[in-house]
């Protein structure tokens, strides 16, 4: 596939990505801070991301086991952050299933919480393989480039 | 280009991003790098009141709120009680007035919701003088 047709593909993904809603204005901000010293931030911000909320997820998943004593309180604490790390990368859908849950914990709602949480899980992973497929469609655009 | 408050020789502005979240000290770490301001970080409160007892001095300090071991607000009040004087800007996702208030009645200088971007940063130092 020849450069151009690389850089349009390339195009056409990330306005999908902005148009089904998986991502936000605040993605923008990150791109626009990539330079030569360091042109693959994003990819670097969201790979921190995901190494770093699978600890987010295991700790919810415990918190949520100790049925009916949950802690509703360190639940919210958890996703507070959670929400906080997604939004500073423009995870739209994630952020999204994030105040979900975390309105589920002030209603104490645990099968609320419950199923907020599972959607919560889809959404990281579809992100996750979109954002992969989408770098290495940059990466393949930018050795073209270098052709 | 950013100089230093009150600074004759243009020194380069020095700033400490205090926050729990990985992905939140690369951005804002990065944020700063961009305008020019060389930053550190510290990853809780207790940290950041640790690197001030070790002598170290920062014009800007960008505060979470929500941090183990130490949290924002008490770290702005132990700093304050040090008799920093620092810039110190809360940084958090926090939307209530109350809680933006307790924060702010911490000690900080001003407040600015998450996630920061190029213009919130520089409306940061345009308040504080460092910029024109």
């Amino acid at each position: 596939m020849d450069r151009k047709q690389l850089q349009y593909q390339v195009a056409c993904m990330r306005k999908s990505l902005f148009d089904q809603g998986y991502l936000d204005e605040q993605f923008n901000q990150l791109e626009d801070l990539q330079d030569e010293a360091n042109p693959n931030f994003v990819e670097e911000v969201v790979t921190l991301f995901y190494s770093d909320s699978a600890r987010f997820i295991h700790n919810i998943e415990q918190a949520m086991i100790n049925k009916p004593n949950i802690d509703y309180g360190k639940l919210d604490d958890y996703m507070h952050q959670f929400k906080g790390s997604s939004s500073s990368f423009g995870a739209k859908k994630v952020k999204k299933e994030c105040s979900q849950f975390r309105e589920c914990c002030s209603a104490g709602n645990i099968e609320g919480c419950i199923k907020t949480f599972r959607q919560l899980k889809l959404e990281h992973a579809t992100l996750k393989r979109k954002l992969e497929t989408y770098f290495q469609l940059v990466k393949q655009a930018g050795i073209a480039e270098r052709r | 280009m950013a100089t230093s408050n009150g600074s004759s020789t243009g020194t380069k502005i020095t700033a400490l991003v205090v926050d729990d979240d990985r992905v939140i000290n690369a951005i804002h770490c990065k944020l700063l790098n961009k305008l020019g301001i060389e930053n550190h970080v510290a990853a809780n409160g207790k940290e950041a009141v640790d690197l001030h007892c070790s002598g170290k001095k920062f014009d800007l300090i960008l505060m979470d709120r929500d941090m183990p071991i130490m949290n924002g607000i008490e770290a702005t009040r132990e700093l304050r009680a040090m008799g920093v004087r620092s810039i110190i800007v809360g940084v958090s996702t926090r939307s209530i007035k109350q809680e933006i208030q307790e924060f702010m009645d911490s000690g900080l200088d001003d407040y600015q919701e998450k996630p920061l971007t190029s213009s919130k940063v520089i409306s940061i130092l345009r308040k504080i003088d460092f910029v024109d």
